[in-house]
């Protein structure tokens, strides 16, 4: 089997005249965490939905696991194991944030076309819940309504249901999004205690969490990949600076 | 079924799917635009009907009555728009059915209390009576080569607005972003009530002219507003040109599966058929591509 | 006494005046009744469409019609039992539902309400071509059916079974909307997309609560058929499929109970404005719009806050048991 979990292969995407996604080829390894930054516009969100069954691209192929998963739905790529956790927290607002990981968990089984049992009584879907949300640092107030949480508690429910899929691989897409100061700690503690039991793709801004955890980065400018490689390859390369901070001239304009 | 018969139905089914293009486009621009679904513009085609009656009734010239007509429906927009239309920008498509649902049945009871539950018949205006030999031996009523002439150059100027203008460019622009249209100081407001009357005025025009051919009664708008939608389902909503291709497709469609359904299959199910065929055509259509053929929005 | 045995104390005072209140005042409030009870099931088939799986169907008034011809259409060819003619209007409805639902459920929103309402047109303009069923006058049903040996002519009888059907339904729709597949479906209507992201795939299941309120809204038409003892298209009208709606939302969408409260305001409304004039939608219409503009919430809503049942913002329905044990039931294979 191939050491790589997903290959993206020349994948291409574009909006009438505007090339979102250009060729951009890019391979995950089994258990590594791939960082994948770009200044905004730079087509992640674009990306992102390709990977996800969200866009169809105009071109290219999606390999995960060894399988063509190109022209495969939503729900197929997470049940083959592709999870994903939203930018803009998206989650179930008339539940609890326990029914939110419960109901992720849910979708592990077969089938749900069950429709006797009281959903909030089965045991073998609260139980993994509970403990997921332990581990995302929300055992406290899993029978809070979700719409009721805060937005740090909302990022960790985002990544619990990711989890509670027992995937393979995770697509985090800016976990970090809004964190305060407090709160980005303990999401950075909580990345890296998944590293290197889950292959990751982390999709991100902030530039300590990116090179403290990502065993490789891929950088996307302008919808195509304009470097890949390790942390110290990427932090002198000398493209990404110019693509993210402009000439060298303006750096000293710049804030901070 | 000689050629001129078919001929003829084709002309019907042509002037029948103009008709629907303005009820469709006054639809798909308000929805595409504003982001509002109007189940009262059948009401508006009902009232475009009725106040050219009245208007009738009262200066007994069809020169007078028509403008008049247009004026009552477009001020009946205009206050609809800023008392219900206004506050469901925000709402949900729940919110939007119902409200607009409440006003059919308002203006369906409105017009019965006026005017009776009778259907009130139109005559022709009288320069237009009379009939056109579109093929020898073929004669074709010039009230409709009329109204089918008048729809078609509605079209044209709907389009040149849409593309050649400051105020289309607002509205294609405002369709893709309002608050941008709105920090270039542009009053908002302003434009959508402009673009509702303009749907309105449409729709009222087809009333205006269908009346004579189909005769005023309450509800009359309800089964045109049924056709408009099944044309943007099948052409896409927010596109024009969808809404013309659709409505064409519908009109002749409806109008020529009338005709030769009965002459193939002689049986008891025959009307049924014939009243289905429009949405067994929407089906197919929907089958092949979910969005319709010319979505310009995605859903 | 906590929430939901609140909630179900305030059902079970409703249910005991249904039981009691009609018979007492008379035959003509014990029909009246009986009429708020079918529209109710109907209603209620809408909510489960509406308010919880978030499809906003303007065509459940074709499965209603659909019911009531099948029912009506047996009975006059003969078929008089009701353990069967039901079950088979059900059935057909259900039947109809699937066909309407596969096509119709491939679109969202805007489309959806539009596809819908023109299917439901389609049923209206199939039931007027029926010349032999009377066209677009309907026909009479000679007699009722009834049910193994309880004939169903007298009133208050036949009262009594329909209210009995509609609290079945009613706890048939509310086990079903706990279940998982119940989970399922609420999460389609919070967000669908991330229904899709977890690994659900929305159109299966929405497909079949389709179905199920299909087959709800067939039993309706049963029933109406045996009440009315009359069949109409006039019950597949869109008219008919946007006062479903109204009813919902007048009542509270979102909770079973408030469609029936719906079904009976619009039915006292349109009954008690009708004796003063034949125009009483004139005033239903803004009535109709002024709630939906300016009115937050149904009358079951407002009856909770009234009695202290529920929270005064507003906020959405908390759809999980609040007082299930949370130390008990952490433990894997703890006792259901």
């Amino acid at each position: 089997m191939s050491e790589f979990l997903l290959e993206i292969d020349h994948l291409s995407k574009a909006f009438g005249a505007l090339r979102a996604t250009d060729d951009v080829t890019l391979a995950v390894r089994k258990g590594e965490t791939h960082a994948l930054i770009g200044p905004n516009g730079a087509g992640k969100t674009t990306l992102v939905g390709q990977l996800t069954g969200e866009l169809k691209p105009d071109a290219g192929r999606i390999v995960f696991g060894g399988r063509d998963i190109t022209a495969l739905s939503t729900a197929r790529r997470a049940r083959l194991g592709l999870a994903r956790s939203f930018q803009i927290t998206s989650i179930f607002a008339s539940l609890s944030a326990e029914g939110n990981v419960a109901l992720a968990v849910q979708a592990t089984e077969p089938h749900s076309f069950r429709f006797w049992q009281p959903a909030e009584r089965i045991a073998r879907l609260r139980a993994p819940a509970r403990s997921l949300l332990a581990d995302v640092g929300l055992g406290r107030v899993g029978n809070v309504a979700a719409s009721r949480m805060s937005h740090g508690q909302h990022r960790q429910l985002e990544l619990g249901m990711a989890l509670a899929t027992r995937p393979r691989m995770l697509l985090l897409d800016e976990p970090m999004a809004g964190l305060g100061i407090e709160e980005s700690r303990a999401m950075s503690k909580l990345l890296a205690s998944l590293k290197g039991q889950y292959t990751i793709l982390l999709i991100e801004h902030d530039m300590d969490v990116v090179f403290s955890l990502a065993d490789r980065i891929s950088v996307l400018v302008g919808g195509r990949i304009v470097a890949s490689g390790s942390a110290d390859e990427i932090r002198n390369h000398p493209g990404v600076r110019v693509a993210y901070l402009g000439e060298e001239d303006d750096d000293l304009d710049a804030d901070g | 079924m000689t050629l001129a018969l078919l001929v003829e139905q084709l002309f019907n089914g042509v002037q029948f799917g103009l008709m629907l293009f303005l009820m469709a486009v006054g639809v798909t621009l308000v929805f595409g635009i504003m982001r509002v679904i109007n189940l009262a513009h059948g009401s508006l085609f009902m009232l475009g009907g009725y106040f050219l009656m009245a208007a009738l009734a009262w200066t007994q010239s069809y020169a007078l009555a028509i403008p008049l007509a247009f004026v009552g429906a477009a001020a009946v927009a205009v206050v609809l728009e800023i008392i219900v239309l206004r506050p469901l920008y925000r709402r949900g498509p729940l919110d939007q059915v119902l409200a607009t649902f409440g006003l059919t049945l308002f203006f369906n009871e409105a017009v019965t209390v006026i005017w009776g539950r009778e259907p009130i018949p139109l005559s022709i205006p009288p320069l237009l009576t009379g009939s056109v030999e579109i093929m020898p031996g073929s004669a074709y009523p010039l009230y409709r080569l009329v109204i089918t002439a008048v729809a078609i150059v509605a079209g044209l100027l709907l389009y040149l607005l849409i593309t050649r203008t400051r105020i289309g460019a607002l509205i294609r622009a405002g369709s893709d972003n309002r608050e941008i249209v709105a920090a270039l100081g542009i009053n908002i407001n302003l434009l959508y009530t402009l673009i509702f009357a303009l749907s309105a005025m449409l729709a009222a025009l087809a009333g205006i002219m269908m009346g004579p051919l189909l005769s005023v009664e309450p509800g009359a708008g309800d089964p045109i507003l049924i056709l408009a939608l099944v044309v943007v389902v099948i052409g896409g909503i927010g596109s024009v040109r969808g809404a013309l291709v659709g409505a064409l497709m519908v009109g002749i469609f409806d109008t020529l599966s009338r005709v030769l359904i009965p002459l193939a299959i002689q049986t008891n199910a025959t009307s049924a058929l014939v009243g289905m065929a429009v949405y067994v055509l929407m089906a197919v259509v929907l089958l092949f591509s979910r969005t319709g053929l010319f979505a310009a929005h995605r859903g | 006494m906590t929430l939901p045995a609140r909630r179900g104390a305030l059902l079970v005072v409703l249910l005991a005046l249904a039981i009691a209140l009609p018979p007492y005042f008379g035959i003509y409030y014990v029909r009246f009744a009986t009429q708020i009870a079918i529209y109710g099931m109907a209603a209620l088939s809408v909510d489960l469409l509406l308010g919880y799986s978030g499809l906003i169907t303007f065509g459940q008034a074709a499965l209603f019609g659909v019911g009531a011809y099948a029912a009506g259409m047996l009975t006059v060819y003969g078929v008089t039992e009701a353990f069967v003619v039901w079950p088979c209007a059900i059935l057909v409805s259900m039947l109809a539902a699937g066909a309407i639902g596969a096509l119709s459920l491939r679109t969202r929103g805007f489309q959806f309400i539009m596809v819908t309402l023109a299917f439901a047109q389609m049923a209206y303009y199939f039931a007027q071509s029926l010349r032999n069923w009377g066209g677009d006058d309907g026909f009479t049903v000679p007699q009722r059916d009834h049910l193994g040996p309880l004939a169903l002519t007298d009133h208050t009888t036949f009262y009594y079974v329909v209210l009995a059907l509609l609290v079945l339904v009613a706890l048939f729709a509310h086990r079903i909307v706990r279940s998982q597949f119940g989970r399922v479906i609420r999460g389609i209507r919070d967000n669908e997309r991330r229904v899709a992201a977890i690994g659900f795939p929305p159109y299966p299941y929405k497909l079949v609560i389709f179905v199920i309120a299909g087959g709800i809204a067939g039993l309706a038409g049963a029933l109406m058929a045996n009440h009315a003892k009359f069949v109409s298209p006039a019950t597949m009208s869109w008219q008919l499929s946007g006062e479903l709606l109204a009813m919902v939302i007048l009542g509270s969408a979102n909770s079973l109970i408030g469609p029936v409260i719906g079904a009976a305001f619009f039915l006292a409304f349109r009954d008690v404005l009708s004796d003063y004039t034949e125009h009483w939608m004139l005033f239903f219409g803004p009535l109709l719009v002024a709630r939906v503009l300016l009115v937050k919430d149904g009358i079951w809503g407002m009856l909770l806050r009234g009695v202290g049942i529920e929270e005064a913002n507003g906020s959405p329905k908390l759809d999980y048991d609040q007082s299930a044990d949370p130390i008990a039931d952490a433990e894997p294979g703890a006792s259901r």
